[in-house]
């Protein structure tokens, strides 16, 4: 599986994706303390609300994990069920996630706020942005599988869909650690 | 671990959320360890980076192809130019950030 | 700027007005319309589409990727001369052009010879040679090399558009450098057209990178093992390395710049916090990459002809790819050296001075190795090794100035003066361009079947070569005399006038030489029965390319071969081998229009997200979306060649 061709190219694109990230977070990490006046990150953020959100991805992650073992075993209801809990609580995660960003839009501290809550928005909603399409690449998955037979090639597939989505999980914990645990103590 | 696939996902699951708590408990009271704030962020990034490799090794599985080990070198070049973007554009903007911005900033 | 929700910010005054910008369009349209009526007069739309447009053949995509990369190199000459032109006029005077039209074109020349002239070369040729080079049939993703090519195309197309909607062109360099790039002080499209422009022929490359990447690594022949790679292939690795790890980092900063645009964001703004410096350091954090992915393939070029016509095998094949390697890992390391004077201060300004220093080492060890290759080989000069010489003298010249720039303190006196303009473009003229001026004309017979005139190209090649000189050598000397670049005009008082003159002829005799190369390509094709390619091998070469027919069967190989030594070929030649004929049967990708339909929408996405339009970006982003889902339900992707058909393909070609 990890020695196919397509594997091994979709591995190389995330790891560009990887460095787009990186981008983001060093952009993130020098604009940190540019708050022009307004509020840091210790004033906007709530760490639980946050604790929450990262162990709903990382359920999702795990949930996504037993989907993939389900289709190498060719368990097909029981695959689209786990792939159906992880995009539920992937879902609760985007939903989280809007709800905090409308919040902080709300209080009037936005994107346009200062150079920090310019990065912040863009580090964090490119990762919302990366789940959403994690989420319409799963519901295609999904259908899929229900639709097709689970030969090798389809199963490539899914398994490229699930890298892409503990991939996401990984940039989360730097995301929960660079942005929220630093902006927390800092 | 190849014969208990189940296992081995509950393993990086534990693992994962043991360093998450871990973690957010040195967030919300570095005290609580008698750690101050500096070392405090050393040490949720060094658990941020081993919860990553946990995640890597039990939920993507980089480690276990065939052959030559092409997903690693991969992977560890990217580790690379991660560390010398990020780490190189703080020590270049803090310089420059010191010697070219006006002192009275906000 | 006002906006409407069906058109954004267009308006009527958004269509030409200007001399130049109805002069693009009717050019365009003129274009356009002889284009189709030649097809139309031929009956040959049909066998465009399913020939060439759609084609999954990475040598047609070859093709397709170089006739593209001349067309932009016509427009980035005429950007050219009208630049020097304009600096040739404007002593005490404000010269023919406006000193914003001045900023728009040297803006889009740059852009367009980085982005689509010289990347355009190099991914045609590479798409040709490295699977003939390691025998293989095609590249690991031919979808993806579609999608790569029409992507590459749309973004040229929309860095085009401005002549027919818009007016402007970005005035901020190719780089659009903060704030003047930001909404405060560019409140229009200009920079958006720019900054989807590179987006989209950006993600073309960075697929394209990709797809060659795992290519290389995993498509090999038989036998052909890292260290028995030709070094075309080996510095094509290298580049490719390069382009995954530093596309991503121009696609994240043009997204942060377009956010500071569109949504008012402040990363790189003049106010609420925004650190423009950190634009800087960003954007070259992929601009020094960059320039050495143009560099790195035209080095493998080189050993490749030197090996050829020295009638040696390259001298130190194994300090050769570590010199690659070396210089790969190294080019990550010096960014700064393009901002030693934004003041990081002495401390960071030494490190990556130090660090550049360093990169001379491995061109050092290149060099040494071309001529030790000549000095124990015999040489026929041919003019692919005219292009070599003259590629090595120019290197010579541009790297010491390089190593000279190294410096800070000396950077300092010639930081964005005329002295490096005139380094940069050696490097790009003499080691890029004279690269792909030499590898065209020497895999040109595998490509078309028949040979290019010989004299018509050592005439061109003398043209380019004391053009250059002609040219480029008053801008050294204007550097140092304290000229700086992206001026448009200055006081005769500078005595600097005759020397930008001198200049201009030299762009004249280069002109000259342009027009040689276009003489060459007809002439040879009006005598190709005459220089025709019958063996496949005109060049008595050593590497598997030159194993098959010229032009090659669209399978290239019938029988993959198997590889025991370093020069493949070479050996089969030497031992007399004769090819395999025990055809088995084998898959081939099938033609198909999803590349082109997913350009096609992400098109209209990049034009609506230029002109504010979310109804046309939603729309051209869905449907982009829905292509490639319905794409990757798609089974029957790929057809079988029995061994018949193969039998018959190849006794048509006298190989059966």
């Amino acid at each position: 599986m990890v020695s196919d061709s397509k594997v091994f190219g979709f591995w190389v694109y995330l790891m560009t994706d990887l460095i787009v990230f990186a981008v983001l977070f060093s952009a993130f990490i020098v604009l940190r303390n540019n708050t022009f006046g307004g509020p840091s990150g210790r004033e906007l953020f709530s760490m639980p609300f946050v604790l929450t959100e990262t162990l709903l991805l990382l359920t999702s992650t795990f949930t996504c994990s037993l989907g993939m073992l389900f289709v190498h075993r060719n368990q097909k209801r029981s695959a689209i069920f786990w792939f159906l809990v992880t995009f539920v609580c992937g879902l609760s995660f985007l939903g989280m996630e809007l709800f905090e960003f409308s919040e902080l839009v709300k209080g009037g501290d936005s994107w346009q706020r200062s150079a920090f809550l310019s990065s912040f928005f863009t580090l964090v909603g490119t990762h919302g942005f990366h789940i959403s399409i994690g989420l319409i690449w799963m519901s295609v998955a999904m259908f899929r599988i229900y639709l097709c037979p689970l030969t090798s090639d389809v199963i490539s597939k899914i398994f490229r869909m699930a890298l892409f989505w503990h991939f996401l999980d990984i940039v989360w914990v730097f995301i929960f650690t660079v942005v929220y645990g630093m902006g927390h103590i800092l | 671990m190849e014969g208990k696939p189940l296992a081995f996902r509950i393993t990086g699951l534990v693992g994962s959320l043991l360093l998450t708590l871990g973690a957010y408990l040195l967030i919300i009271d570095p005290g609580f360890f008698y750690l101050t704030k500096e070392t405090a962020i050393i040490a949720i990034v060094i658990l941020a980076a081993l919860q990553a490799m946990i995640q890597f090794i039990f939920f993507l599985n980089v480690w276990r192809e065939k052959g030559p080990p092409w997903n690693l070198g991969v992977f560890i070049s990217t580790i690379s130019i991660i560390l010398i973007i990020v780490i190189f554009s703080i020590w270049i903007m803090h310089h420059l950030d010191y010697n070219m911005m006006p002192k009275m900033k906000s | 700027m006002k906006k409407n929700f069906f058109t954004g910010k267009l308006t009527f005054e958004s269509l030409p007005d200007h001399w130049y910008t109805i002069g693009g369009t009717v050019f365009i349209i003129l274009v356009g319309l002889i284009v189709a009526f030649i097809l139309t007069k031929k009956k040959r739309w049909k066998w465009l589409w399913k020939k060439w447009l759609t084609s999954t053949d990475p040598k047609r995509i070859g093709t397709m990727y170089m006739i593209f990369a001349g067309l932009m190199f016509f427009r980035g000459m005429l950007d050219a001369g009208m630049i020097w032109l304009q600096q040739s006029l404007a002593a005490d005077s404000q010269g023919y052009l406006s000193s914003d039209h001045f900023q728009q074109i040297f803006t889009s020349h740059g852009d367009i010879m980085v982005f689509f002239v010289t990347m355009g070369f190099f991914f045609g040729l590479m798409n040709w040679i490295i699977p003939l080079q390691i025998g293989a049939r095609d590249l690991a993703f031919p979808f993806l090399n579609s999608l790569g090519l029409w992507l590459t195309v749309s973004g040229g197309v929309l860095l085009n558009l401005f002549f027919v909607i818009g007016g402007q062109f970005a005035n901020t360099g190719w780089l659009a450098i903060t704030p003047l790039s930001e909404l405060e002080f560019n409140p229009g499209v200009r920079v958006d057209y720019l900054i989807w422009s590179l987006q989209l022929s950006g993600l073309g490359s960075l697929l394209a990178g990709i797809n060659f990447l795992v290519t290389i690594i995993k498509k090999r022949a038989p036998g052909m093992t890292l260290m028995k790679m030709p070094l075309f292939v080996w510095t094509s690795l290298c580049a490719m390395v390069l382009i995954i790890s530093a596309f991503p980092v121009l696609t994240a900063t043009t997204l942060l710049l377009w956010l500071d645009r569109v949504l008012e964001m402040h990363f790189f703004t003049a106010g609420f916090g925004g650190n423009q410096m950190m634009y800087i350091n960003l954007i070259w954090m992929w601009g020094h990459p960059e320039v050495y992915i143009l560099v790195l393939p035209a080095f493998g070029m080189f050993s490749e002809i030197v090996a050829t016509f020295s009638k040696n095998q390259i001298s130190g094949y194994v300090s050769m790819v570590w010199a690659a390697i070396m210089i790969t890992v190294l080019s990550y390391l010096v960014w700064l050296h393009h901002f030693f004077t934004m003041g990081a201060g002495a401390n960071v300004n030494s490190f990556f001075g130090i660090v550049t220093m360093f990169i001379a080492i491995p061109s050092g060890v290149q060099v040494f190795n071309w001529i030790l290759t000549m000095f124990k080989g015999r040489v026929q000069f041919q003019s692919p090794m005219y292009w070599f010489v003259g590629f090595l003298i120019l290197f010579m010249f541009g790297g010491m100035a390089g190593v000279f720039m190294a410096s800070p303190p000396a950077d300092f006196q010639v930081h964005n003066s005329l002295f490096l303009v005139a380094h940069f473009h050696t490097m790009i003229v003499g080691v890029a361009l004279f690269g792909i001026f030499a590898g065209t004309t020497y895999w040109f017979p595998k490509i078309m079947g028949f040979r290019l005139d010989e004299k018509l190209g050592k005439r061109a090649f003398w043209l380019w070569f004391v053009g250059y000189f002609v040219s480029f050598i008053p801008l050294y000397i204007l550097g140092f005399m304290g000229a700086t670049r992206r001026l448009d005009h200055y006081a005769s008082s500078t005595h600097w006038q005759p020397l930008f003159i001198i200049s201009t002829i030299g762009f004249v005799i280069i002109a000259c030489g342009c027009f040689t190369q276009v003489m060459q390509l007809i002439i040879s094709y009006k005598k190709r029965k005459e220089f025709s390619d019958q063996t496949g091998d005109p060049w008595d070469g050593r590497t598997l390319e030159w194993m098959t027919t010229s032009p090659p069967p669209f399978y290239n190989f019938a029988v993959i071969p198997n590889v025991s030594t370093r020069e493949a070929f070479w050996e089969m030649k030497q031992k007399k081998l004769p090819p395999s004929k025990s055809y088995q049967e084998f898959e081939l990708p099938k033609n198909t229009g999803m590349g082109i339909y997913i350009s096609v929408f992400a098109f209209f996405a990049g034009f609506a997200l230029v002109w504010h339009i979310p109804w046309l970006a939603l729309l051209g982003a869905l449907g982009a979306l829905t292509c490639v889902i319905i794409r990757s339900f798609d089974k029957h992707t790929e057809y079988m060649l029995t061994a018949e058909e193969i039998e018959r393909v190849e006794s048509s070609r006298g190989q059966g």
